[in-house]
């Protein structure tokens, strides 16, 4: 396993995407996609927050963990769909892993583009992805024990769950 | 031959190690590898019908052939965002 702290970034022109263990920094990111040349219209950004109740549940904190070389890879790939899907669109999305207390940011994305409808759509978009297929696992503590969260079986060749999150992300 | 493990989240926690080494047969699959971790964790068997796989950390599947020194990871349904 890497050194907590360890960060895995990979710059690339179409984007920014990053697991780390430090405080996300959403006005950062923002910053980073945005081309401050005049050519964007718009820049979105989204910010997944630790909530303090989760099915009932009185949430104490939250323990993030991924298998962060495919995460990286995972992040870079929905970054790709979103900027074949949205042409010109660029976007960004770093995940915190490791404890996070409520209220923390657990994920921030941004998404800058000529006009505003691909900025949303491409930064819906890559929220719905992530929760699909990057490998990242929340444990939740909460008032009485702890369990892990299971949502979708990742696997990023199937194009019904693609266009699942591309239906929302054009809702 | 030699190959490493990667187990995470819940399915580390049933296995009690979040990276093993194991000797497999030559010429042996993912699944190959799986059937050897669930004949000696059985409890792990839960998640043959949801959990992921990956290889030297890309995604895979279970009849993709292993070789000497790789990476085989085990991916519960992920749970990010």
């Amino acid at each position: 396993m890497p050194a907590p702290g360890t960060l895995y970034l990979k710059e690339m022109s179409t984007g920014i995407v990053a697991v780390t263990s430090n405080r996300l920094d959403l006005e950062a990111l923002t910053t980073a996609v945005a081309s401050g040349s005049g050519a964007d219209g718009a820049v979105t950004s989204f910010a997944g927050l630790v909530r303090q109740e989760n099915l009932g549940r009185r949430v104490a904190y939250l323990e993030y963990e991924a298998y962060e070389p495919l995460a990286v890879r995972a992040l870079q790939r929905i970054v790709d769909e979103a900027l074949a899907a949205w042409p010109g669109t660029r976007v960004g999305v770093h995940h915190r892993i490791g404890r996070l207390e409520l209220g923390e940011a657990s994920i921030v994305i941004a998404a800058a583009s000529a006009h505003r409808a691909d900025a949303f759509a491409a930064c819906r978009y890559t929220i719905e992805r992530v929760k699909q297929i990057v490998p990242i696992w929340k444990h939740e503590h909460f008032d009485g024990g702890d369990v892990w969260l299971e949502g979708a079986t990742a696997d990023p060749d199937d194009e019904t769950a693609r266009q699942t999150a591309y239906r929302i992300a054009c809702a | 031959m030699r190959v490493t493990v990667r187990l995470f989240a819940r399915l580390r926690d049933l296995a009690g190690a979040g990276e093993l080494v194991r000797d497999v047969p030559p010429a042996s699959t993912i699944d190959g590898v799986w059937r050897t971790l669930v004949a000696e964790m059985p409890a792990l068997g839960e998640y043959e019908r949801t959990m992921s796989v990956a290889l030297n950390a890309d995604y895979s599947r279970m009849s993709a052939a292993v070789n000497e020194g790789d990476e085989v990871a085990f991916l519960p349904p992920v749970s990010g965002g």
